[in-house]
Protein backbone atom coordinates (compact mmCIF):
# COMPACT_ATOMS: atom_id res chain seq x y z
CA UNK A 1 0.00 0.00 0.00
CA UNK A 2 3.06 2.44 0.80
CA UNK A 3 4.56 1.57 -2.34
CA UNK A 4 1.13 2.53 -4.04
CA UNK A 5 1.36 5.71 -2.23
CA UNK A 6 4.70 6.86 -3.98
CA UNK A 7 4.22 5.96 -7.20
CA UNK A 8 1.14 8.39 -7.07
CA UNK A 9 3.63 11.10 -5.56
CA UNK A 10 5.53 10.40 -8.43
CA UNK A 11 2.98 10.81 -10.84
CA UNK A 12 1.82 13.73 -9.30
CA UNK A 13 5.26 15.33 -9.81
CA UNK A 14 5.84 14.26 -13.26
CA UNK A 15 2.93 16.36 -14.17
CA UNK A 16 3.13 19.34 -12.28
CA UNK A 17 6.23 19.55 -13.98
CA UNK A 18 4.98 18.95 -17.06
CA UNK A 19 2.88 21.71 -16.45
CA UNK A 20 5.43 24.40 -14.88
CA UNK A 21 7.07 22.83 -18.41
CA UNK A 22 4.94 24.01 -20.80
CA UNK A 23 4.12 27.45 -18.51
CA UNK A 24 7.05 28.92 -20.29
CA UNK A 25 6.67 32.85 -20.76
CA UNK A 26 7.45 34.00 -24.12
CA UNK A 27 6.54 37.47 -26.29
CA UNK A 28 3.11 36.87 -25.64
CA UNK A 29 3.31 37.08 -22.53
CA UNK A 30 0.08 34.70 -21.78
CA UNK A 31 -0.01 34.19 -18.31
CA UNK A 32 2.28 36.94 -17.04
CA UNK A 33 0.84 37.49 -13.75
CA UNK A 34 1.51 35.52 -10.86
CA UNK A 35 -1.88 34.51 -10.10
CA UNK A 36 -2.47 33.30 -13.86
CA UNK A 37 0.83 30.85 -13.07
CA UNK A 38 -1.22 29.91 -9.63
CA UNK A 39 -4.49 29.01 -11.37
CA UNK A 40 -3.06 27.37 -13.91
CA UNK A 41 -0.25 25.26 -11.82
CA UNK A 42 -3.15 24.48 -9.65
CA UNK A 43 -5.25 22.87 -11.95
CA UNK A 44 -2.31 21.04 -13.27
CA UNK A 45 -2.10 19.67 -10.31
CA UNK A 46 -5.62 18.44 -9.96
CA UNK A 47 -5.07 17.25 -12.62
CA UNK A 48 -1.75 15.44 -12.18
CA UNK A 49 -3.46 13.86 -9.27
CA UNK A 50 -6.57 12.84 -10.81
CA UNK A 51 -4.50 11.03 -13.55
CA UNK A 52 -2.21 9.17 -11.31
CA UNK A 53 -5.04 7.64 -9.07
CA UNK A 54 -6.16 5.92 -12.43
CA UNK A 55 -3.99 3.12 -12.83
CA UNK A 56 -3.10 2.41 -8.85
CA UNK A 57 -7.42 2.39 -8.60
CA UNK A 58 -7.51 0.07 -11.51
CA UNK A 59 -4.86 -2.23 -9.43
CA UNK A 60 -6.96 -2.39 -6.61
CA UNK A 61 -9.84 -3.09 -8.52
CA UNK A 62 -11.46 0.41 -8.16
CA UNK A 63 -13.11 0.38 -11.40
CA UNK A 64 -15.60 2.82 -10.37
CA UNK A 65 -12.71 5.36 -9.52
CA UNK A 66 -12.03 6.08 -13.22
CA UNK A 67 -15.23 7.69 -14.23
CA UNK A 68 -13.08 10.56 -12.12
CA UNK A 69 -11.27 11.58 -15.17
CA UNK A 70 -14.36 12.13 -16.85
CA UNK A 71 -15.02 14.71 -14.11
CA UNK A 72 -11.28 16.01 -15.40
CA UNK A 73 -12.52 16.95 -18.62
CA UNK A 74 -15.71 18.40 -17.48
CA UNK A 75 -13.41 20.66 -15.38
CA UNK A 76 -10.62 21.16 -18.02
CA UNK A 77 -13.59 22.32 -20.62
CA UNK A 78 -13.78 24.88 -18.14
CA UNK A 79 -10.51 26.07 -18.39
CA UNK A 80 -10.97 26.54 -22.52
CA UNK A 81 -14.28 28.99 -21.79
CA UNK A 82 -12.31 30.58 -18.87
CA UNK A 83 -9.40 31.72 -21.24
CA UNK A 84 -11.42 32.76 -24.30
CA UNK A 85 -13.94 34.73 -22.19
CA UNK A 86 -10.53 36.46 -20.58
CA UNK A 87 -9.03 37.03 -23.70
CA UNK A 88 -11.94 38.24 -25.46
CA UNK A 89 -12.51 41.12 -22.95
CA UNK A 90 -8.92 42.64 -22.81
CA UNK A 91 -8.94 42.71 -26.46
CA UNK A 92 -11.71 45.66 -26.30
CA UNK A 93 -9.02 47.67 -24.85
CA UNK A 94 -6.14 46.60 -27.14
CA UNK A 95 -5.64 48.40 -30.10
CA UNK A 96 -4.14 45.82 -32.21
CA UNK A 97 -6.10 43.03 -30.95
CA UNK A 98 -5.32 39.05 -30.93
CA UNK A 99 -8.38 38.49 -33.25
CA UNK A 100 -10.92 35.38 -32.34
CA UNK A 101 -8.56 33.02 -34.01
CA UNK A 102 -5.25 33.41 -32.25
CA UNK A 103 -8.02 33.51 -28.86
CA UNK A 104 -9.42 30.72 -29.54
CA UNK A 105 -5.99 29.10 -30.28
CA UNK A 106 -4.99 30.13 -27.10
CA UNK A 107 -7.51 28.61 -24.98
CA UNK A 108 -7.33 25.26 -26.91
CA UNK A 109 -3.90 25.26 -25.85
CA UNK A 110 -4.25 25.93 -22.80
CA UNK A 111 -7.04 23.20 -22.27
CA UNK A 112 -5.09 20.60 -24.01
CA UNK A 113 -2.15 21.28 -21.36
CA UNK A 114 -4.11 19.85 -18.83
CA UNK A 115 -5.12 16.49 -20.93
CA UNK A 116 -1.44 16.23 -21.99
CA UNK A 117 -0.37 16.78 -17.71
CA UNK A 118 -2.60 13.73 -17.18
CA UNK A 119 -0.80 11.99 -20.18
CA UNK A 120 2.18 12.16 -18.43
CA UNK A 121 0.77 11.12 -15.14
CA UNK A 122 -0.71 7.90 -16.50
CA UNK A 123 2.18 7.00 -18.65
CA UNK A 124 4.60 7.90 -15.00
CA UNK A 125 2.29 5.81 -12.55
CA UNK A 126 1.67 3.09 -15.13
CA UNK A 127 5.50 2.47 -15.90
CA UNK A 128 5.80 2.52 -12.33
CA UNK A 129 3.44 -0.11 -11.37
CA UNK A 130 4.59 -2.42 -14.04
CA UNK A 131 8.18 -2.05 -13.47
CA UNK A 132 9.15 0.10 -10.13
CA UNK A 133 9.75 3.87 -9.39
CA UNK A 134 13.16 4.83 -11.21
CA UNK A 135 11.85 3.54 -14.56
CA UNK A 136 8.38 5.30 -13.83
CA UNK A 137 10.73 8.57 -13.44
CA UNK A 138 12.33 8.28 -16.49
CA UNK A 139 9.41 7.61 -18.79
CA UNK A 140 7.96 10.46 -17.05
CA UNK A 141 10.57 12.89 -18.02
CA UNK A 142 10.56 11.42 -21.66
CA UNK A 143 6.72 12.01 -21.84
CA UNK A 144 7.09 15.56 -20.93
CA UNK A 145 9.55 16.47 -23.49
CA UNK A 146 7.93 14.41 -26.12
CA UNK A 147 5.12 16.74 -25.54
CA UNK A 148 6.90 19.51 -25.73
CA UNK A 149 8.11 18.33 -29.05
CA UNK A 150 4.88 17.22 -30.39
CA UNK A 151 3.01 20.05 -29.17
CA UNK A 152 5.53 22.51 -30.91
CA UNK A 153 3.14 23.09 -33.80
CA UNK A 154 3.99 24.85 -37.01
CA UNK A 155 5.20 28.20 -37.46
CA UNK A 156 5.03 31.55 -40.13
CA UNK A 157 8.94 30.26 -41.35
CA UNK A 158 7.57 26.71 -42.00
CA UNK A 159 5.12 27.88 -44.48
CA UNK A 160 6.21 31.27 -45.56
CA UNK A 161 9.34 33.15 -46.81
CA UNK A 162 9.28 37.24 -45.73
CA UNK A 163 11.05 39.45 -47.54
CA UNK A 164 10.92 43.19 -47.33
CA UNK A 165 8.98 45.86 -49.45
CA UNK A 166 9.11 49.07 -51.23
CA UNK A 167 7.13 51.38 -48.98
CA UNK A 168 5.68 54.07 -51.18
CA UNK A 169 2.49 56.17 -52.35
CA UNK A 170 0.84 56.40 -55.76
CA UNK A 171 -1.23 59.85 -55.53
CA UNK A 172 -2.88 59.22 -52.30
CA UNK A 173 -2.91 55.37 -52.26
CA UNK A 174 -0.14 54.04 -49.66
CA UNK A 175 1.35 50.89 -51.28
CA UNK A 176 3.94 48.02 -50.65
CA UNK A 177 5.53 46.92 -54.20
CA UNK A 178 2.21 46.59 -56.10
CA UNK A 179 -0.06 45.67 -53.20
CA UNK A 180 -2.64 48.48 -52.29
CA UNK A 181 -2.96 48.79 -48.79
CA UNK A 182 -5.09 51.91 -48.28
CA UNK A 183 -6.27 55.64 -49.11
CA UNK A 184 -4.50 58.37 -46.55
CA UNK A 185 -5.67 61.58 -47.21
CA UNK A 186 -3.44 63.77 -44.55
CA UNK A 187 -0.09 65.05 -45.57
CA UNK A 188 1.17 64.79 -42.56
CA UNK A 189 0.79 60.98 -41.71
CA UNK A 190 1.58 60.44 -45.16
CA UNK A 191 4.99 61.90 -44.72
CA UNK A 192 5.46 60.30 -41.23
CA UNK A 193 4.64 56.77 -42.67
CA UNK A 194 7.62 57.24 -45.38
CA UNK A 195 9.66 58.66 -42.99
CA UNK A 196 9.14 55.40 -40.28
CA UNK A 197 6.71 53.01 -41.79
CA UNK A 198 7.71 49.69 -42.91
CA UNK A 199 6.52 47.12 -45.31
CA UNK A 200 7.11 44.02 -45.71
CA UNK A 201 5.93 41.20 -48.63
CA UNK A 202 5.04 37.81 -47.35
CA UNK A 203 5.49 35.09 -50.22
CA UNK A 204 3.56 31.59 -49.24
CA UNK A 205 5.15 28.67 -49.95
CA UNK A 206 2.71 26.49 -51.53
CA UNK A 207 -0.75 26.67 -52.17
CA UNK A 208 -1.27 24.99 -48.75
CA UNK A 209 0.28 28.43 -47.13
CA UNK A 210 -1.48 30.19 -49.49
CA UNK A 211 -5.14 29.40 -48.32
CA UNK A 212 -3.72 29.67 -44.68
CA UNK A 213 -2.19 32.86 -44.61
CA UNK A 214 -5.72 33.86 -46.60
CA UNK A 215 -7.54 33.70 -43.25
CA UNK A 216 -8.07 36.89 -41.56
CA UNK A 217 -7.39 35.65 -38.34
CA UNK A 218 -4.55 34.24 -39.33
CA UNK A 219 -3.07 37.89 -40.46
CA UNK A 220 -4.46 39.08 -37.50
CA UNK A 221 -2.45 37.07 -35.85
CA UNK A 222 0.85 37.58 -37.34
CA UNK A 223 -0.02 41.66 -36.95
CA UNK A 224 -0.92 41.40 -33.61
CA UNK A 225 2.56 39.39 -33.27
CA UNK A 226 4.42 42.18 -35.30
CA UNK A 227 3.30 44.57 -32.96
CA UNK A 228 3.83 42.91 -29.55
CA UNK A 229 7.10 42.62 -30.55
CA UNK A 230 8.49 45.80 -31.99
CA UNK A 231 5.87 47.74 -31.28
CA UNK A 232 3.58 50.21 -33.36
CA UNK A 233 3.00 53.82 -33.23
CA UNK A 234 -0.94 53.64 -33.36
CA UNK A 235 -2.39 55.75 -31.18
CA UNK A 236 -6.34 55.93 -30.51
CA UNK A 237 -8.43 58.15 -32.59
CA UNK A 238 -5.31 57.77 -35.06
CA UNK A 239 -6.03 55.39 -37.29
CA UNK A 240 -3.87 56.64 -40.21
CA UNK A 241 -0.98 54.31 -37.99
CA UNK A 242 -2.94 50.96 -38.06
CA UNK A 243 -0.86 48.07 -39.20
CA UNK A 244 -2.55 46.31 -42.01
CA UNK A 245 -1.84 43.37 -44.14
CA UNK A 246 -3.60 43.38 -47.58
CA UNK A 247 -3.36 40.63 -50.25
CA UNK A 248 -2.49 40.53 -53.75
CA UNK A 249 -5.15 38.74 -55.34
CA UNK A 250 -3.46 37.29 -58.12
CA UNK A 251 -0.57 35.91 -56.67
CA UNK A 252 -1.35 35.29 -53.03
CA UNK A 253 1.29 36.95 -51.82
CA UNK A 254 0.54 39.29 -48.88
CA UNK A 255 1.85 42.78 -48.30
CA UNK A 256 2.24 44.04 -44.39
CA UNK A 257 2.71 47.56 -42.81
CA UNK A 258 3.36 48.82 -40.00
CA UNK A 259 4.78 51.99 -38.22
CA UNK A 260 6.98 50.40 -35.50
CA UNK A 261 8.18 52.12 -32.85
CA UNK A 262 12.00 50.47 -33.82
CA UNK A 263 12.48 50.56 -37.12
CA UNK A 264 14.33 47.56 -37.36
CA UNK A 265 13.25 45.46 -40.43
CA UNK A 266 15.60 42.20 -39.49
CA UNK A 267 12.96 42.08 -36.18
CA UNK A 268 10.16 42.79 -38.09
CA UNK A 269 10.57 40.14 -40.72
CA UNK A 270 11.88 37.57 -37.65
CA UNK A 271 8.35 38.34 -35.48
CA UNK A 272 6.35 37.48 -38.55
CA UNK A 273 8.13 34.07 -38.86
CA UNK A 274 7.69 33.51 -35.07
CA UNK A 275 3.99 33.83 -35.27
CA UNK A 276 2.44 30.36 -34.47
CA UNK A 277 0.09 28.94 -38.08
CA UNK A 278 -3.27 29.23 -35.79
CA UNK A 279 -5.16 25.17 -36.11
CA UNK A 280 -8.15 26.92 -36.61
CA UNK A 281 -6.51 28.90 -39.76
CA UNK A 282 -4.60 25.89 -41.07
CA UNK A 283 -6.07 24.61 -44.69
CA UNK A 284 -4.69 21.98 -47.10
CA UNK A 285 -6.07 21.72 -50.18
CA UNK A 286 -3.05 20.16 -51.47
CA UNK A 287 -3.96 16.92 -49.82
CA UNK A 288 -7.66 16.27 -51.65
CA UNK A 289 -7.46 15.19 -55.46
CA UNK A 290 -9.26 18.48 -56.56
CA UNK A 291 -6.47 20.80 -54.67
CA UNK A 292 -3.53 18.64 -56.26
CA UNK A 293 -5.28 19.02 -59.85
CA UNK A 294 -6.62 22.85 -59.66
CA UNK A 295 -2.69 23.72 -58.58
CA UNK A 296 -0.93 22.56 -61.40
CA UNK B 1 -19.02 49.90 -23.99
CA UNK B 2 -18.43 52.60 -27.02
CA UNK B 3 -20.83 53.09 -29.40
CA UNK B 4 -20.18 55.04 -32.64
CA UNK B 5 -21.15 55.57 -36.21
CA UNK B 6 -18.26 53.31 -38.60
CA UNK B 7 -17.45 52.65 -41.71
CA UNK B 8 -19.98 56.02 -42.89
CA UNK B 9 -18.97 59.28 -44.38
CA UNK B 10 -18.95 61.40 -41.69
CA UNK B 11 -17.47 64.82 -43.41
CA UNK B 12 -16.68 66.13 -46.48
CA UNK B 13 -13.98 68.57 -46.92
CA UNK B 14 -13.56 70.23 -50.22
CA UNK B 15 -11.84 73.33 -52.13
CA UNK B 16 -14.62 73.27 -54.67
CA UNK B 17 -18.29 72.47 -53.84
CA UNK B 18 -19.54 71.65 -57.12
CA UNK B 19 -18.38 68.73 -56.74
CA UNK B 20 -20.33 67.28 -53.59
CA UNK B 21 -23.63 67.12 -53.21
CA UNK B 22 -25.94 65.04 -50.01
CA UNK B 23 -26.09 64.47 -46.78
CA UNK B 24 -22.79 64.82 -44.52
CA UNK B 25 -21.82 67.38 -43.54
CA UNK B 26 -19.65 69.66 -45.92
CA UNK B 27 -16.69 71.71 -45.09
CA UNK B 28 -15.30 74.28 -47.79
CA UNK B 29 -11.80 75.14 -47.68
CA UNK B 30 -10.48 77.97 -49.57
CA UNK B 31 -7.54 75.98 -51.01
CA UNK B 32 -5.83 72.72 -50.42
CA UNK B 33 -3.92 74.05 -47.11
CA UNK B 34 -7.02 74.78 -45.13
CA UNK B 35 -8.39 71.08 -46.21
CA UNK B 36 -6.07 69.55 -44.91
CA UNK B 37 -5.67 71.49 -41.90
CA UNK B 38 -9.80 70.92 -41.28
CA UNK B 39 -9.06 67.68 -42.62
CA UNK B 40 -6.68 67.25 -39.67
CA UNK B 41 -8.98 68.88 -37.30
CA UNK B 42 -11.86 66.66 -37.96
CA UNK B 43 -9.83 63.42 -37.64
CA UNK B 44 -8.89 64.11 -33.96
CA UNK B 45 -11.98 64.74 -32.86
CA UNK B 46 -14.11 62.19 -34.41
CA UNK B 47 -11.22 59.56 -33.75
CA UNK B 48 -11.49 58.71 -37.47
CA UNK B 49 -9.23 59.21 -40.97
CA UNK B 50 -9.31 61.32 -43.64
CA UNK B 51 -9.07 59.88 -47.22
CA UNK B 52 -8.46 62.01 -50.19
CA UNK B 53 -10.37 61.41 -53.44
CA UNK B 54 -7.79 63.04 -55.73
CA UNK B 55 -10.09 65.56 -56.83
CA UNK B 56 -9.74 68.09 -54.04
CA UNK B 57 -12.74 66.49 -52.69
CA UNK B 58 -11.30 64.85 -48.66
CA UNK B 59 -13.52 62.26 -46.81
CA UNK B 60 -13.65 61.39 -43.20
CA UNK B 61 -14.57 58.16 -42.02
CA UNK B 62 -14.04 55.76 -38.94
CA UNK B 63 -13.42 52.42 -39.31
Amino acid sequence: MKDMASIVILGVIMGVAARIFMLRNDYRSYPSYPHGYVTHISLGFIAAFLASLAIPALMEKEYTAVTFLVLAAQQFRDIRNMERETLSKLEELSLVPRGLDYIEGIAKVFEARNYLVMLVSLTTTGFAVFFNLQIGAIAGIISIFLTGFLMRGQFVRDIAEVKPGKLHFEKSLLMVDDIVIMNIGSPEAKEKILQDGVGVVIHPKDDNARATLNNLGQRQAILHDVAALVGSKLETGEPDFTPLMRKNVDTGKLALFVVPNEKDIECIIEAIYRTPVLESATQKPLSSDIGRKAAD
Amino acid sequence: MEVGIKETILAIITTDPQKVFGSSPVFIAKDKEEANRIGLLLSRILKAMVHDLENGVYIVVKH
